[in-house]
């Protein structure tokens, strides 16, 4: 089952090398991991998805959790959470395409952010099925690049990491 | 006062009482040996390759409990130690390993010796240090003693520019403590789980204790006794475990695993009830999962959680320090009336009759087996004794009976072959008092030999008790059992004179062809308490080691000895390890 790991960590050289290196060295699946500073600057926060049995699951945050430089980590799958990924896509528009592109826009709610001759950058935020739903309903067009954040995400209501 | 960086960690190694530092001198690390050499609180042992200033270290971690610390330079010199430091790290020995690094505006750059030491460990250290400033040098060495001895110990490396080492400031008071914020090694274990587990302990019909490497470095040997002799019930100990609880103890049915006794090994099978203590599951205790402990519940107890339900799920898992959480179960137990187990033990000593470690003896050859036996009544079985890696490893694990935690020193996670000789030279640092005998083969051996010159420099009188067959026994073994007989590459060929070689590190080398003169050698060997011997044994090269689980087995699937047969029958799998 698809999992979202949420991890505090010291915001200190190596510390992703450390997390990524564990994913690698002990076979656990990464398929997407985002980190950045927290408002802390002392501290990054890092969103890993991943998928595996309960079993899997409950080894990585374990082996998470043993880190020295990880501070917490939750599995937030486990409780009432928001999530969200952010994608920009460059697709090529020709004359036939255009309206059709625009619609789909404005239907998913998202935007162009960059236009060219002949080429719209769309930018979409939302849950991963969205993006992807997104992406395949554009598949009469010419998708020229595709760039997404991974999905980060945060517990709802009063509940902090 | 102004000091430099060399200067503030040598004095921060004195803070945390370093009584040696084992290492080797190189570009990066000339300013520390420089300041080495202006004191006496920290003596430094120079060994002849960075791998054996680990093992040594190692040795001497485990003989005395504290951690080793190791110093080496950059580039080669840290590649060259990270085998000790895996080695270490894969059974939670404490160590600080210390490593030059070229100077700071050169990192990155591919510099002379440069390579990328925190990078490179970072898979096989508990934590590791790059020290970017002269004011963390005092700090991060605290931290890295914390972090090697607390918790579930394992190795930390500390990598220093040497531009770092060089630099200047004031001086100031080591820390005194040290709080890391995202360390907090869990100690207290749930009183909840532990009720959970008496309660299963009580009302348990065939029962089993199995403990591991963590009740010898978690020095819970004196809870692990109490705890077992209340309970009455039979234990079990891991190649790492030995010693903890007395192996000549009638309520010990010996070491488990792929070379356990039948007995342990049947005890677990047939179990209702399994509590692990300070033991992992490595696949060497369980063999294949799918068969492991088919009828058992499972407390296991540790201080690392993941440990936990990795390889085997736990019923009761307790997590704690296994000296605390046996005396609380203790509490817990000793007004409890136990169920009645006279019928499991009555099945025990049964299969404790088919004496699985029974072996043929034939004239004309010194078995393998009878070199160990002969040890154990020459030093009383109150000898440290060091092992390398192969089949002699697991007869010294059978036939040496180990009463006291901290005699047996072997590398039993990772398996490194070159690991005793500098175990033993660091085992004989901690405990001089004390007969160090080193149990070899004449390929491990050759591994490590260089050591005997640091050996002879610093006066670490060590037995070496090398069972020399010619071949490469348990590689032997497996061709022979499950390769047809195949023997590639298991026979060395060109063997040294190591009588002669010995002769000429200066120490002394006698070689035993005949049984007759094993135990007046050994007697000869050990009376000489300021020599390192060589007793050079000529051994059986067709024996095996048995009882044997084939790769791929149960605990039930045992080959045992003079059952010629029953290797035929077993196929190994593959794709087991």
């Amino acid at each position: 089952m698809r999992h979202i790991i949420s991890i505090l960590l010291e915001n200190e050289a190596g510390a992703l090398s450390r997390v990524s290196g564990l994913f690698s060295a002990r076979g656990f699946n990464i398929e997407s991991l985002t980190v950045a500073q927290t408002n802390d600057p002392g501290l990054s926060r890092m969103t890993i998805v991943s998928s595996g049995s309960d079993r899997v699951i409950e080894q990585i945050v374990k082996q998470l959790n043993k880190l020295i430089d990880v501070v917490k980590v939750i599995d937030l799958t486990d409780q009432d959470h928001v999530e969200r990924e952010l994608m920009l896509i460059k697709v090529c528009v020709n004359k036939k395409d255009e309206l059709e592109v625009k619609q789909l826009v404005d239907i998913f709610s998202c935007k162009i952010v960059d236009v060219s001759d002949r080429t719209y950058t769309i930018e979409i935020a939302g849950k991963t099925r969205k993006l992807n739903a997104f992406l395949n309903a554009l598949d009469f067009a010419i998708v020229m690049e595709v760039s997404r954040t991974g999905v980060t995400g945060i517990s709802r209501g009063r509940t902090v990491i | 006062m102004k000091l430099n960086g060399a200067q503030i960690l040598i004095n921060s190694l004195e803070s945390e009482d370093v009584e040696y530092v084992f290492g080797y001198p190189g570009g990066a690390v000339l300013h520390i040996y420089d300041a080495l050499e202006t004191q006496d609180a920290v003596k430094h042992i120079l060994v002849r390759h960075e791998q054996g200033a680990t093992h040594a270290a190692d040795g001497y971690a485990r003989t005395s409990g504290k951690p080793g610390v190791v110093l080496v330079t950059s580039g080669p010199g840290i590649t060259n130690a990270v085998t000790g430091i895996a080695t270490a790290h894969m059974d939670s020995i404490p160590m600080v390993v210390i490593s030059g690094q070229v100077p700071s505006p050169l990192i990155g750059g591919d510099a002379f010796q440069e390579v990328d030491a925190v990078g490179i460990t970072r898979s096989c250290v508990k934590h590791n240090f790059l020290v970017k400033d002269i004011k963390d040098i005092a700090e991060t060495v605290k931290r890295a003693f914390h972090i090697a001895t607390t918790g579930r110990p394992g190795p930390v490396l500390i990598d220093i520019p040497k531009d770092i080492t060089i630099a200047q400031m004031t001086a100031e008071a080591y820390p005194e403590t040290v709080d890391i914020r995202s360390y907090k090694p869990t100690v207290k274990a749930s009183s909840r789980q532990i009720k959970k587990a008496a309660q299963l302990i009580a009302k348990s019909k065939r029962p089993i204790l199995y403990s591991g490497g963590g009740s010898v470095i978690g020095n819970a040997s004196k809870e692990l006794r109490e705890f077992t002799r209340l309970l009455n019930f039979p234990i079990t100990q891991t190649l790492m475990g030995l010693g903890a609880y007395p192996g000549t103890d009638e309520l010990s049915v010996g070491m488990l695993g792929m070379h356990g006794n039948y007995e342990a090994n049947m005890a677990m099978h047939g179990s209702d009830c399994v509590v692990a203590i300070g033991a992992r599951f490595d696949d060497r205790i369980t063999g294949n999962l799918e068969k492991f402990c088919p009828t058992a519940k499972i407390i296991h107890i540790d201080i690392d959680p993941s440990s936990i339900s990795k390889n085997v799920v736990a019923d009761v898992p307790i997590v704690g320090q296994v000296g605390q959480v046996l005396s609380e179960l203790i509490d817990e137990l000793k007004d409890v009336k136990l169920t009645d187990i006279s019928q499991w033990w009555a099945q025990i000593n049964d299969w404790r009759s088919v004496d699985s470690l029974t072996y043929k003896r034939s004239e004309g050859v010194i078995k393998p087996q009878t070199v160990i036996e002969a040890l154990y009544e020459v030093t009383k079985g109150e000898a440290i004794v060091t092992s390398d890696v192969g089949q002699h490893q697991m007869w010294a694990a059978q036939y040496y009976q180990f009463d006291e935690p901290r005699r047996w020193i072997n590398s039993g996670g990772l398996g490194t072959m070159g690991f005793g000789l500098p175990a033993a030279m660091g085992a004989k640092l901690a405990d001089p008092d004390r007969d160090v005998a080193c149990v070899t083969g004449e390929g491990s051996i050759q591994m490590m030999l260089q050591e005997l010159s640091t050996m002879l420099q610093y006066s670490t009188p060590v037995k070496i008790v090398c069972l020399n067959n010619g071949y490469l026994g348990m590689v032997r073994q497996w061709q022979e059992f499950f390769y047809e007989k195949r023997y590639a590459m298991s026979y060395m060929d060109a063997l040294p004179d190591f009588v002669k070689l010995t002769e000429s590190y200066g120490h002394v080398g006698i070689r035993v062809e005949k049984e007759a003169d094993l135990k007046p050698a050994l007697i000869e060997a050990f009376a000489q308490k300021d020599k390192t011997v060589f007793l050079d044994i000529l051994t059986d090269p067709t024996e095996n080691v048995f009882p044997m689980i084939p790769a791929g087995g149960g605990h039930s699937d045992m080959l045992l000895a003079g059952r010629d047969d029953m290797v035929s029958k077993n196929k190994t799998d593959f794709n087991a390890v």
